[in-house]
């Protein structure tokens, strides 16, 4: 035998490889684990790509409020393969959310949670939340300007949870301000308490794996009942089962070997996220914004009436959380095929939908006045006369344009004012920018008379019909709804 | 081994087990509350800390226009060394009169933005979901539920003064 062989002989004897490990690698799985199946592993396979980029940042990184800014500027500009480090960790983030949250909804549609699979499903979702707790606080760790708003904004929304709210956010920020306790605060839940809870979970969620045999491929005559489940489900692996290891394993390396490569891709040459402007809290110029995949909650928190807000900011991670969590309680026998199941199905599509949409209005942030708009062109102005030009000059400088368009100029928070001419006559306008209104804020006190009346000017050539541009509206024209 | 099976009866067995078990837990709860406390109780003092004030010196106070709001940044009383420039806050600075001054917080009321004082319109203006307030920090849209907060500030020896304070939390007054 060769001096190899004795070593591996030695080991494998001293450590059970062969004796326990294998025949758990080894253990009968459905044939029909097919391409379906991959999503689970992937999302081990990238959380160990967030574990070994992890520890390699955390070798430079320095996790204090003076220098983690200055720190990762080093690491993403200087120090040797920094950037690609960097950029692995934040694709293999996205990465791991993504997967879970396939990987959940594939569960889910083909209902494997239900007996015996109940608390493979529960860890699940424990996991799921500790996961976004990661992307969160990691966000965090960025420690540029949107990572430290960030921080203001976790600690505001935690603010809200009745009588103990003050003391979590201050728990949050280290004392009464973000500052330097705050950044080794979240560094530490980074890196040691989330992980920590992330390895336990895996562990628990892997060993029921193995315990209750991966789930098979729904089938329409095969509904769960608890009593008779488990003697089948043997019998039928008995009869079709193939070891895991290496007949089934091999769709899931080929899958994970895809995605690995995909993440490496982007690191390579789409890069990390640049860094914001320096964390400095007294900075006003910051535009706080959430990594991608939570910029569903940030247009649900700006769509929601004031009334309504603390209920959902809290409410909503919990009743999700609970909801998931409970969902085998809810049904654990029956069928598991979607064609029977006709509320899962619907459930998955209008939580995609609505997971799309909003993540999509979250990114035009209509609700947002847009501090950088241009002065309207002489195009859109269309007109010679000095008081009209002015009164459009003055649509930006007053920050009307911050939050309403003119022919494709300007925010969206409010109603386009392209031809609001048509729709409001001058005294209509007058009061509107005088008073307000929903949504409005009043003008009046920063408004000269003259300056109105410019204004006004240039709203009522909003029109139309161009030709009528610098007639007032005849009053006789019933004015039309305001929006 | 001292003990032999034989020579103790069954129920003297089960009441030593009994024992072991409990003497087990209760010292294992020991053993644990002794590791955990002093770590749970240095990461809980900064919540039960008393809130800390110190005045800022901001500038002179020629430095200020009458009718101007400018923004001024402050170290606030954080005494960490560690903390760089995540120690400053900001905040915006009117001076009102000769004598006058108010001082607000840069954070929205809704979710802790910093907002933007737009001169031309006077208001401010949240960049996160469209909060705008008055001048005098009033909501004037949007979805913050409340006024913006205010520093306390002074005029002393020539100089103005802001009093630091905590970060604005919405619901502060609740607790
Ligand atoms: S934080 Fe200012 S509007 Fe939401």
């Amino acid at each position: 035998m060769t001096m190899l062989g004795k070593i591996w002989n030695w080991i494998d004897d001293r450590s059970g490889f062969s004796d326990v490990v294998m025949p758990m690698l080894e253990h009968v799985v459905p044939r029909d684990a097919r391409w379906w199946y991959v999503f689970g592993s992937a999302t081990l396979c990238a959380f160990i790509i967030q574990v070994l980029t992890g520890v390699a940042l955390a070798m430079v990184y320095v996790p204090g409020g003076d220098a983690a800014y200055e720190s990762l500027v080093y690491i993403t500009n200087d120090a040797t393969l920094g950037y690609l480090v960097r950029g692995m960790h934040y694709y293999g983030a996205t990465a791991m959310v993504m997967l879970a949250v396939i990987h959940m909804t594939q569960v889910f549609l083909h209902a494997s949670y239900k007996y015996p699979r109940e608390m493979n499903w529960m860890s699940g979702v424990v996991l799921l939340f500790v996961v976004l707790g990661m992307a969160f606080t990691g966000q965090l760790l960025r420690w540029d300007a949107n990572g430290v708003w960030s921080v203001m904004v976790a600690a505001e929304m935690a603010a809200r949870v009745p009588f103990v709210g003050g003391y979590i956010s201050q728990f949050l920020m280290g004392g009464e301000t973000v500052g330097g306790s705050t950044l080794s605060r979240f560094f530490a839940i980074h890196v040691f308490i989330l992980p920590g809870l992330i390895f336990a979970g895996v562990g628990l969620h892997l060993w029921l794996i193995l315990r209750h045999g991966i789930s098979e491929m729904p089938k329409a005559d095969q509904p769960v009942d608890p009593e008779t489940y488990k003697e089948q489900y043997e019998g039928r692996l008995e009869k079709t089962g193939v070891p895991f290891w290496p007949i089934a394993a091999w769709r899931d390396v080929v899958f994970s070997t895809i995605m690995v490569a995909v993440i490496l891709g982007c690191a390579i040459f789409v890069g990390p996220p640049s860094l914001g402007p320096a964390p400095n809290p007294a900075n006003i110029h910051a535009n706080p914004m959430p990594d991608w995949y939570f910029w569903w909650y940030f247009a649900v928190l700006s769509m929601l009436p004031p009334e309504l807000e603390t209920y959902v900011i809290l409410g909503m991670p919990i009743l999700g959380a609970i909801g998931l969590f409970i969902v085998p309680m809810l049904s654990n026998r029956g069928h598991r095929a979607p064609s029977k199941r006709p509320w899962a199905v619907a459930t998955v599509i209008v939580g995609a939908t609505a997971f799309v949409v909003l993540t999509i209005y979250g990114y035009r942030k209509p609700w947002s006045p847009d501090f950088d708009v241009k002065p309207l062109p002489p195009e859109v102005v269309r007109s010679d006369d000095p008081n009209i030009q002015h009164g459009a000059v003055l649509l930006r400088d007053k920050g009307c344009l911050y939050c309403h368009n003119v022919d494709g100029f300007g925010g969206y928070r409010g109603p386009e004012l392209s031809v609001i001419g048509d729709r409001l006559d001058r005294g209509e306008l007058v009061i509107r920018i005088n008073n307000g209104g929903y949504n409005m804020p009043s003008f009046a006190s920063s408004l000269t008379a003259e300056e109105l009346s410019q204004m006004v000017d240039f709203l009522l050539t909003r029109t139309d019909h161009p030709s009528a541009e610098t007639e007032e509206k005849s009053s006789d024209e019933p004015p039309r709804g305001q929006q | 081994m001292s003990d032999s099976p034989e020579t103790r009866s069954p129920s003297s067995d089960e009441d030593r087990r009994g024992f072991l078990t409990k003497l087990c837990l209760g010292l294992s709860a020991l053993i644990g509350a002794m590791i955990t406390l002093p770590g749970v109780g240095f990461v809980l003092a900064p919540v039960f800390a008393r809130p800390k004030q110190a005045w800022r010196k901001l500038g002179k106070l020629d430095e200020y226009e009458v009718g101007k709001t400018v923004s001024v940044e402050f170290k606030d009383t954080i005494d960490q060394p560690w903390a760089g420039v995540t120690a400053l806050s900001g905040a915006w600075l009117r001076r009102v009169s000769e004598n006058e001054f108010i001082a607000f917080s840069i954070n929205c009321r809704h979710l802790g933005c910093p907002v933007n004082w737009v001169e031309d319109a006077s208001l401010f203006m949240c960049p996160c979901h469209g909060g705008v307030y008055y001048e005098d920090g009033e909501v004037a849209a949007g979805p913050p539920p409340e006024p913006l907060a205010r520093y306390t500030v002074r005029v002393k020896d020539g100089f103005v003064e802001i009093e630091t304070s905590s970060v604005p939390l919405t619901t502060n007054d609740q607790v």
